[in-house]
């Protein structure tokens, strides 16, 4: 039972809120953190380097519209010059230095992101529009957690492939989207360092601040020169740098369609290749599931980042027998979301990263009612300037409607219903993509009956989008090949010597 | 004393667990050593590549369902029947050229061997538990990509065939084969030892024929998920390759100049042709 005192500040709690009705207390994360340049270079041989080809562009916050800075746009020359330094850094320096020498430099890698989170978090937020919620909590912790953990593997190769002597294949093309910026590029230079390679990276033209600023760490971090390349610039960068005869390696994460360009490009050079595609990920909740779990689990795995994931739990199905509660529920935990200022604490789903990606989604959507589905977006303000699309759901959604087969890459949920577990891993398997896939039930064994019958890279149980250093990562089918992430990520960017056809 | 007359065989396409000449009526002729005709070999058209990729889709889930022991056993009782029919094929890759026929046949039958013992062991070797940093027990392990389409090494006809088919087979994939064009007789007698030690029908699809006019259709076919080109020439790599981008589909390429050698077997020519899933399964009390 309450003691009085508390009874006593409860109805003043009322009163007041009788007299002064609620208004929501924006709690802003200040940018003070943060020092954007006006102007930035490329980073070439571990200095800047004004690029050959004379141009920058502007690179904006999508929650506002306003130009944070100019950023280089690297040529055909300025490729050339980032391969070449890669090589020579690769030939002189990196790939002859002993593994724990190398696990030096990436252990200090990782603790200087530690050191320097919140400066990340915030401009990654400025940059990119994700909530500063996830790129403080999820985009942060994960991106040094990655560089810790492969430092560890560097000297350590050797136990890593029973009956192979690795070594290293030189240097890296490698190409990273703009939804998790320097998680991406976290996830590509780690594995790629630790193993002997060095690397030219083109972060995504939309988001290249927290790369550029990540150079700024790796020239704190007394890395040798040209061990670590950065190029800005938009997909004719990249495919300056993928068909670029001085690389022995592309890693690229993106979309399937560019990724089959990529495959394309690479076809005949004996180029190895990674390729992180695309998905359209069942969510799959039975009618045991505890359902106020799943409902947050739905959230997490759609609205997340916006629902740029390329993991994204964008098809949810759902056991008949619950499908109405559940659509409730959903309904309920959407209105209650927090759409706005992504550099608000409080917010849940922030700015849409582009104008481009914006018209994607509206296209998408708007195909979705003219198919015949049943829309749902929550009440919700949006800032008047910036990109911003309202959390979305669909039910009464076919397997032909384009919502259930093409990836959105935006917060909009497509919500079919199945009868048996067997219909279940029908649906969730006819696609062409293959990268993640969800099970809810309270059920271990029925767990793991799906795991082996779904056919993606990644399933998660009772949970989505949730990813560890240690875990790998990475798709069936036209999700793409390779992993990123735990042992298996080792394997993309070794040779071997001797003993073994492989 | 008037010799006998032989009977001559006539060899076919091996699709779906039945032995067919092609829909095409084509066939093609086969010389031996001395450069005389051994047969006539099918030649198989667009249609029967199409079919034989329908029969191995038609085949995977069972297969790829089936437990590993028994997958391993399977690879074994290749070994058998080979064994038992080892003259035949000393004498088939001796007629159609082969350096030394009898090491040739005696490594593919250890072959299937070698093979056969992975059904059940790359898991452990070659998967992985996770050590997260989060209540989930997460773990990975490879399974099966799918179909896959091998182009044989044109030469040894019969060795580099098995160095290929066996590490793609025994994890549960189903194949469809292009043979070696210039010998392709033996990969037919092959099928006909796996038509009967158990490898379920449309497992293995055998197609002869022009492998240039059939790779291009291989490696664009929508339906299959992974190719070994290690039979591919170089001037067509670019094309072929080129093709596989149209679903994404993984490449496989062995460089091996010495097929008799142990260093022609690994256990990585297995997890190739796999997928690794992780999944993250709940803890709690």
């Amino acid at each position: 039972m309450a003691n009085k005192d508390e009874l006593q500040r409860t109805e003043a709690h009322g009163g007041l809120a009788a007299e002064t009705p609620f208004g929501y207390a924006p709690s802003r994360e200040s940018t003070d953190i943060v020092r954007i340049e006006p102007r930035y270079d490329l980073f070439i041989g571990g200095d800047w380097v004004e690029p050959r080809s004379g141009t920058w562009f502007e690179t904006i916050s999508p929650a506002t519209e306003e130009p944070l800075s100019r950023v280089a746009e690297a040529g055909p020359e300025d490729v050339d010059l980032a391969v070449a330094a890669a090589r020579e850094a690769s030939d002189e320096r990196w790939r002859e230095l002993p593994g724990r020498e190398r696990a030096r430099f990436l252990y200090r890698i990782a603790r200087a992101l530690q050191e320097r989170s919140r400066e990340f978090a915030v401009l990654e937020t400025m940059d990119g529009g994700k909530p500063i919620k996830e790129s403080r909590d999820v985009d942060l912790p994960l991106a040094a957690a990655h560089f810790f953990y492969y430092a560890g593997w560097a000297d350590k190769l050797d136990y890593a492939f029973p009956g192979r002597l690795p070594r290293p294949l030189g240097v890296a093309g490698q190409v990273i989207p703009w939804n998790f910026p320097l998680l991406m590029a976290a996830w590509k230079i780690a594995p790629a360092l630790a193993t002997g390679n060095t690397v030219v990276l083109k972060p995504a033209e939309t988001t290249p601040l927290t790369a550029l600023l990540l150079a700024d760490v790796i020239q704190e971090a007394d890395l040798p020169p040209g061990v670590v390349n950065i190029v800005t610039g938009a997909g004719r960068t990249g495919s300056f740098l993928v068909g670029h005869h001085g690389i022995d390696k592309v890693a690229f994460t993106g979309s399937t369609d560019v990724g089959k360009v990529i495959q394309r490009a690479v076809a005949g050079t004996g180029k190895r290749l990674t390729l992180e595609l695309g998905g359209k990920a069942a969510n799959i909740v039975f009618e045991d599931a505890a359902l106020d779990q799943a409902v947050e689990g739905i959230v997490n795995g759609i609205y997340f980042n916006q629902g740029h994931v390329c993991c994204a739990g964008s098809r949810l199905l759902v056991q008949e027998a619950v499908a109405e509660t559940l659509v409730e529920r959903l309904k309920a935990r959407l209105s209650t979301l927090r759409v706005g200022d992504p550099l608000d604490k409080n917010t849940d789903v922030g700015a849409i990263n582009s104008s481009q990606q914006l018209r994607r989604i509206e296209e998408l959507v708007e195909s979705g009612i003219q198919d015949g589905a049943e829309i749902y977006q929550p009440p919700c303000d949006l800032p008047e300037r910036g990109y911003w699309f309202p959390p979305t759901l669909f039910t009464g959604v076919t397997q032909s409607h384009r919502i259930a087969r093409e990836e959105i890459f935006g917060p909009v949920l497509s919500i079919l219903t199945f009868r048996t577990p067997e219909e279940a891993v029908e649906k969730a398997n006819n696609t062409p993509y293959g990268l993640s896939a969800g099970v809810w039930t309270e059920k271990g064994s029925r767990i793991l009956w799906m795991a082996s019958r779904l056919r993606a890279g990644v399933i998660w149980a009772n949970t989505f989008n949730r990813f560890d250093p240690s875990s790998p990562f990475g798709g069936y089918k036209e999700s793409g090949f390779g992993r990123e992430g735990g042992l298996h990520g080792l394997e993309p960017y070794l040779a071997w010597n001797g003993g073994g056809a492989r | 004393m008037s010799e006998r007359l032989g009977v001559r065989k006539t060899y076919k396409l091996a699709i779906g667990g039945a032995f067919s000449r092609s829909e095409s009526g084509r066939s093609y002729p086969v010389l031996g050593a001395d450069g005389r005709i051994l047969a006539r070999a099918a030649a198989a058209s667009r249609k029967d590549l199409r079919e034989g990729v329908r029969a191995a889709r038609s085949a995977l889930a069972a297969w790829s369902a089936a437990t590993p022991y028994n997958r391993g056993q399977v690879l074994y009782r290749v070994a058998e029947m080979m064994e038992g029919r080892r003259a035949q094929f000393v004498d088939e890759v001796g007629r159609a050229g082969g350096q030394d026929a009898e090491a040739e046949v005696d490594a593919s039958v250890d072959r299937w061997v070698w093979y056969a013992g992975w059904s059940d062991k790359i898991h452990h070797v070659l998967g992985s538990v996770n050590p997260v940093a989060a209540p989930y027990f997460n773990f990975t392990i490879p399974e099966p990509t799918g179909v896959v389409g091998i182009v044989a090494p044109a030469e040894p006809a019969l060795l580099g065939l098995i160095s290929r088919l066996a590490p793609a087979i025994v994890s549960g994939n189903a194949t469809v084969v292009l043979a070696s064009e210039p010998r392709p007789l033996v990969a037919i007698t092959l099928s006909e030892v796996l038509a009967t030690s158990d490898v379920p029908a449309g497992v293995v699809n055998v197609l002869t024929g022009r492998t240039t006019e059939l790779m291009p259709w291989l490696a664009g076919h929508m339906d299959v998920n992974a190719i070994d080109i290690t039979g591919v020439p170089g001037h067509l790599l670019t094309k072929v390759e080129e093709l596989c981008a149209e679903n994404v589909k993984r490449i496989v390429r062995s460089e091996e100049a010495n097929w008799s050698s142990d260093r022609a077997q690994s256990p990585y020519e297995v997890t190739a042709f796999m997928e690794m899933k992780t999944v993250w399964h709940p803890m709690g009390a």
